[in-house]
């Protein structure tokens, strides 16, 4: 960095320094935390925030409206995609029982019923149900078979007979 | 201004290779997925912090490519792992499980297809 004079850099400069910390201790809770749902903790930390601020950071040192814009579509792409990503492998980490039980204080899928995703899966059925879906197994052939309907139409009467 | 560059780079590569560390020392596929995602974040990162600092803006379509890599990346490992549970049901030991999941007794199902 051989010029920095402005403010606006100096801004720059301590965002890009805040973004490389939180990387820093992403690597640190990645290295020391002990099941996959406390390194996703960890290791989320500069998905959204690390990576929101090195942009600001970015966004003030480049000049250039290309480079600004191409820069707000990285961040509200990490946005948008973060939350999925962390679903979809806090999910399969819970399914696989990759989940500390005694380090939780709310187990909310603990009540479902168990193997109901293996026993799917001995029967050829859709490939990824819910995680608390039931073992019961009456009412998943009306949820495949009614593919001209919209979602809320298919989920509602499969979802009655659960509770 | 050399040293806190010097300090900015520092801290994401001691970071990356914390995550390097996790990413080898892991016992469960999806323990590599979170090292893969946070190895690839702190490279977004760092192309970010080169391009700030040396007012460089050809590397931004980069970041746009990397970005996308982590998020397709990751839901195809995610699945792939979903798959397997779906297929095989109780075979937790292939995949090497975290000594978490000893604790849980019948989770996984008992008997194999």
């Amino acid at each position: 960095m051989n010029d920095v004079e402005s403010l606006a850099d100096w801004i720059a400069l301590a965002c890009l320094l805040t973004g490389a910390f939180l990387c820093l201790t992403a690597g640190v809770g990645l290295l020391r935390f002990p099941d996959v749902l406390s390194r996703m903790h960890a290791g989320t930390k500069p998905q959204v925030m690390g990576v929101l601020l090195i942009m600001v950071g970015g966004a003030i040192r480049l000049s250039g409206w290309s480079a600004t814009w191409m820069l707000l579509l990285v961040a509200v792409f990490q946005l948008i995609t973060a939350p999925v990503n962390a679903h979809m492998v806090s999910r399969i980490a819970y399914r696989r029982g990759h989940v500390g039980r005694d380090s939780l204080f709310v187990d909310e899928l603990g009540v479902a019923p168990r193997g109901a995703e293996v026993t799917a899966g001995e029967e050829g059925r859709r490939g990824d149900q819910p995680a608390d879906a039931p073992i019961g197994d009456e009412t998943e052939p009306q949820v495949d078979e009614d593919d001209g309907a919209g979602d809320q139409a298919v989920d509602e009467p499969a979802r009655e007979p659960r509770g | 201004m050399t040293p806190v560059v010097a300090l900015i780079f520092g801290m994401l590569g001691l970071g990356a290779v914390l995550a390097m560390i996790r990413l080898a020392l892991g016992p469960s596929l999806l323990d590599r997925v979170v090292a893969t995602d946070t190895i690839l974040v702190i490279v977004t990162a760092g192309l970010a912090v080169h391009a700030a600092v040396n007012r460089d803006p050809t590397v931004v379509p980069v970041l746009v490519v990397v970005a996308l890599l982590v998020f397709v990346g990751a839901i195809s490992v995610a699945r792939y792992v979903g798959g397997m549970l779906l297929r095989t049901g109780a075979d937790v030991e292939e995949l090497g499980v975290s000594p978490a999941a000893e604790q849980v007794q019948g989770h996984e199902g008992t008997e194999r297809p």
